[in-house]
């Protein structure tokens, strides 16, 4: 059993189910990409497994913990960060504001995580000062990265953080989450872009209608033809 | 030279000296409004009748304090009730939090419902008013009640005019000040003002960041009613406590509120200036001012006033529109529309 | 459900008005009856707006103190002499005025391409227009207020039977519903609350002040009736003859009368217009209304022009208002600015519109009804209710004298709590929406 894991989850937002029996790890350390088609539940996987949604069937595991019933506050003082696709820094609030504010369920002193957030990522550090809302797209999502890294957790679940950037900013990105993930973090994220996240995960998931397709190594993955043909564009 | 200076002189007198009274007063009020409504996401109607309700409060404090024979010398008496009326407006406001809007928070209620029933606790609370107080008129201002006299100014500076400046001016020039301060201060230095302002920025987020809703909800009524309660008293002490005028004075106040941009606290004290101070420089006759500037053949021989002091309300409306036509989103962008 | 609580509810109004009348007086029970049927018509007018399309119109009263105002200018008779000196002078200065809001406005279409220098312009023609409107204006109010000013000092109306003043008010509010709905339909819905509640509060200082008009707080009394006069009416034959035969007062009686003759009018008008308002709610347009407040989003999608429709329907409504306002001014045979006030008559009506079923015409005359008549009764009411409480006091003790003394206010708070109560436990209202 992985260190977080959602397993055989069934469930969706009231009416019908959108995930079938789905079943998602992520080990201490390793990045764990999901993949798929438009609307194939990659993006409900996650809430699912944030407990933003509630399973009908199945179970949210971390670190040996069942944590099925937990709301997302709770899960958060677990040990879980998300970062949302959208609307995922507070825009009139500085750079500083927005990593305090991600600290706000600590109690203790969170200077040496601010100042690792501004190791991570040095051009935060300039910026401290300005309102989230003026940096650039690739900006905002270092910023929304450090917010949910200032409560120190071991899982970082991000929800597609390359949209709407650049090819350039998308590796550096990538780069940072690797770093991340090497602090030994467990990093579970959505992708659109799968070739290029398959190609930093240690694991990926192929979600098709809101089943597992495909469960293997990032390059074994890669390496699959149907994958490949499939879902990476050949 | 001393002709400019005398002219100058009326100027203060009759706008620049009352115009940072009344625009205190309007920030004040404004800010009360736009925090609301950047936390609950709703127009307040009932703030008049808070602010209506903490003047009260601070008269008849007022009234057993002299009773007592406790006074504040050359002050105001009104100073000294002033953080009981902040107290009882606080509680008020929570009350009225707990027992009525509470509900379509949870309910997730859309905004003009919410318009609505403010609208009702307004109709309660004016009534409880005019039943504890009645609805006439009360003077409650004693202590001195000039800082500087006209006469004194003119034997000081040898000019012709003068320049007053009452108590009650002062005191509420420096009481907002203070208290805006604060506001200020609460917002962007602590911990908990900050989760106000995450809290109103990006909900979702502000959930996801472990900010707990309902004491962010709590903390924004404190603060309204504080703001409610020094705004309604320092109105009524500088223009006599009359229920019926803070119902009248919603439209200045909110048209403050939106001119600087809804939901944003800088915005509602530069907006509390600007109405203040159009309403002076429009509806003020500059006759006696041009006839020391100007030559004597051209004296003017009307008022020389743009708007008779009648109608001083519809210009608060007249700057709303042309803010609403230009820049919806008033001059500081508040919350988009 | 609902087809048996709407007879019923009818019912219970008409039980409660001759328990007046039985109880307290004829004379008093039309009187409440005739303000009644006058909210009834107020109430559908915001509920034409509210519950037809959400909109929030917290104006009302300026627009029932335009529909008075037409009240004035259709049937008083004009002043000659005011209008010899300065009737001319007036119209030129009103013709200035419009020319100089149509030159602002094309002046601000004409130079959006100019930048910062847009702003100086436009302020120049602002001011231009301001000081030939005045300087034309001015001298002839002056002439006008100074004309035999105890009797008349404005230019009077025009003569003609009051009851073309109803249609007048009406097209009078339709006209400012028009300006206001043209600037803040389509921001958000709290500006238009916001809005109206100013324009209303400038309406009334307007009527108040522009003496040359309405006279302002000096009042225009004596409005011509569309109904006989108790006078007259006393020394008609027949009655005589009547009320000696059934032994009643003649005074009381000729009074009823007149009242049962307004009930009348009244009723007729408030049939009409409940008749319009349930087709047009019945019609295409009046589901599209429902469809575009239910969900704005979708049915712009559907390429619906909303804020057009939310404009017919702000005008449609206000001017249903200014009928009301028209009909209160000839009942009252008077014109008294200085009542017109906002608790009253602007968020008393939301209170009757909210308790008798947002979206319901049946509703809204029932709310128009019971909160009217729970408005006046209140009184006694409440004092009756203290001195129930406060019976064990002394008669001099100062709290029971203070409560008695505030007796009338307890309205407020009873309203104020109706509306909170209404809308936490029984947001439909009495007679709740149906929905097609």
């Amino acid at each position: 059993m992985s260190f977080l894991s959602g397993e055989h989850m069934t469930g969706g937002y009231g009416g019908a189910d959108i995930l079938h029996d789905c079943t998602i790890g992520v080990e201490k350390g390793e990045i764990a990409v999901v993949v798929g088609p438009n609307g194939a539940g990659k993006s409900t996987a996650m809430k699912a497994i944030f407990g933003m949604l509630s399973l009908r069937e199945g179970k949210v595991m971390i670190d040996g913990e069942d944590i099925t019933a937990l709301n997302p506050e709770a899960r958060v003082l677990k040990g879980m960060g998300f970062v949302p696709q959208t609307a995922n820094v507070f825009t009139s609030m500085s750079v500083e504001e927005n990593l305090e504010m991600g600290a706000f369920i600590r109690t203790d002193d969170f200077a040496d995580t601010m100042t690792q957030v501004f190791d991570l990522f040095p051009i935060l550090k300039d910026k401290r000062k300005q309102p989230a809302g003026e940096l650039s797209g690739g900006q905002r999502q270092q910023v929304a990265v450090g917010r949910a890294l200032m409560t120190q957790p071991k899982v970082l679940m991000l929800d597609e953080p390359t949209a709407g950037v650049s090819p350039i900013v998308m590796d550096e990105l990538f780069d940072r989450i690797i770093e991340v993930a090497r602090t030994g973090i467990a990093i579970l994220m959505v992708e659109q872009n799968a070739k290029q996240a398959l190609n930093i995960a240690d694991k990926g998931y192929v979600l098709v209608q809101g089943r597992n397709r495909f469960t293997d190594t990032g390059a074994a993955l890669m390496a699959n033809d149907e994958v490949r043909r499939a879902f990476l564009g050949g | 030279m001393t002709d400019i200076l005398n002219a100058l002189v009326i100027f203060a007198n009759f706008v620049l000296v009352p115009g940072l009274a009344y625009g205190s007063q309007l920030a004040l009020g404004a800010l009360g409004v736009t925090m609301v409504y950047s936390v609950l996401r709703f127009s307040n109607f009932a703030h008049g009748e808070l602010m209506s309700f903490g003047a009260m409060t601070a008269i008849l404090t007022t009234w057993a304090l002299q009773s007592q024979g406790i006074g504040l010398g050359p002050l105001p008496t009104a100073l000294l009730a002033l953080p009981v009326a902040i107290v009882v407006t606080i509680a008020v406001a929570l009350i009225a939090d707990r027992a009525v809007f509470k509900y379509y928070r949870k309910t997730r209620a859309e905004s003009v419902i919410y318009l609505i029933v403010s609208l009702g606790v307004m109709f309660f609370l004016g009534g409880l008013i005019r039943f504890i107080i009645g609805p006439n008129d009360r003077v409650f201002t004693d202590g001195q009640r000039f800082i500087m006299k006209a006469r004194s100014f003119k034997q000081m500076t040898g000019l012709n005019e003068g320049l007053a400046i009452k108590m009650s001016q002062g005191i509420t020039v420096v009481t907002a000040f203070i208290m805006v301060a604060f506001v200020f201060w609460f917002l962007n230095k602590t911990r908990t003002g900050k989760s106000m302002r995450a809290y109103s920025d990006n909900e979702d987020l502000a959930l996801l960041s472990g900010i707990n809703p309902e004491r962010v909800v709590m903390i924004t009524w404190i603060i309204t009613g504080a703001l409610a309660a020094v705004a309604g008293t320092l109105y009524g002490l500088d223009k006599s406590y009359k229920p019926f005028t803070y119902l009248s004075i919603l439209l200045p106040i909110f048209a403050s509120a939106i001119v600087g941009g809804v939901g944003n606290p800088i915005g509602a004290i530069v907006g509390g200036f600007v109405i203040a101070f159009s309403e002076l420089t429009v509806t003020f006759a500059y006759k006696k001012m041009l006839t020391y500037v100007l030559p004597e053949t051209l004296a003017p021989e009307g008022l020389v006033q743009a708007l008779s002091t009648e109608y001083k309300i519809a210009l608060s409306f007249v700057i709303l529109t042309i803010v609403l036509l230009i820049k919806p989103t008033g001059l500081f962008s508040g919350k988009t529309i | 459900m609902t087809l048996n609580r709407t007879p019923l509810l009818f019912a219970v109004v008409a039980v409660m008005f001759a328990a007046v009348g039985i109880f307290q007086s004829w004379n008093l029970a039309f009187t409440v009856l005739n303000l009644g049927l006058i909210s009834a018509i107020m109430t559908l007018g915001v509920n034409i707006q509210w519950g037809y399309a959400g909109l929030v119109n917290f104006g009302v009263m300026g627009f029932i103190a335009l529909g008075g105002l037409a009240g004035v200018l259709v049937s008083m008779p004009p002043v000659p002499g005011a209008w010899a000196a300065g009737g001319t002078g007036v119209l030129a200065g009103l013709a200035a005025g419009v020319a100089g809001i149509v030159a602002s406005v094309i002046t601000w279409k004409k130079t959006a391409h100019m930048g910062g220098k847009r702003y100086t312009i436009m302020a120049a023609v602002v001011l231009v227009s301001v000081v030939v409107f005045r300087m034309i204006i001015d001298p002839a109010v002056a002439a006008i207020e100074s004309f035999e000013s105890a009797k008349s000092g404005y230019l009077g109306g025009l003569g003609l039977p009051i009851m073309i003043s109803w249609v007048v008010g009406g097209v009078l509010a339709a006209a400012v519903a028009w300006v206001i709905g043209k600037v803040s339909l389509g921001l958000r819905s709290d500006y238009l609350a916001i809005a109206t509640l100013g324009i209303s509060e400038i309406i009334i200082y307007a009527m108040k002040n522009e003496d040359w008009l309405s006279r302002g707080v000096k009042n225009v009394a004596g409005l011509p009736r569309p109904v006989p006069y108790e006078i007259d009416l006393q020394q008609s034959p027949w009655l005589i003859e009547f009320t000696q035969n059934w032994g009643l007062s003649i005074v009381d009686t000729s009074s009823v009368i007149v009242k049962v003759s307004y009930a009348a009018l009244f009723t007729v008008v408030l049939l009409i217009i409940y008749r319009l308002s349930e087709i047009a709610l019945r019609s295409p347009w009046g589901r599209m209304m429902n469809a575009i407040r239910d969900n704005e989003v979708s049915a712009e999608a559907m390429g619906k022009d909303v804020k057009a429709k939310h404009l017919q329907v702000f005008i449609i409504g206000s001017a249903v208002i200014g009928v009301a306002g028209a009909m209160l001014t000839t009942l009252d045979g008077q014109y008294t600015p200085a009542s017109y006030q906002p608790l009253r008559f602007t968020f008393l009506i939301w209170v009757m519109v909210i308790l008798g079923g947002s979206g319901n015409n049946a509703g809204s005359i029932i709310g128009g009804f019971l909160v009217w008549f729970f408005w006046v009764e209140a009184e006694p009411i409440g004092l009756a209710l203290i001195e129930l409480l406060t019976f064990a006091m002394a008669d001099d003790n100062w709290l029971k004298l203070h409560l008695i003394k505030s007796a009338a206010h307890t309205r407020y708070i009873a309203m104020g709590l109706v509306l909170i109560l209404v809308l936490r436990f029984a947001p439909k209202g009495l007679i709740p929406e149906v929905k097609r």
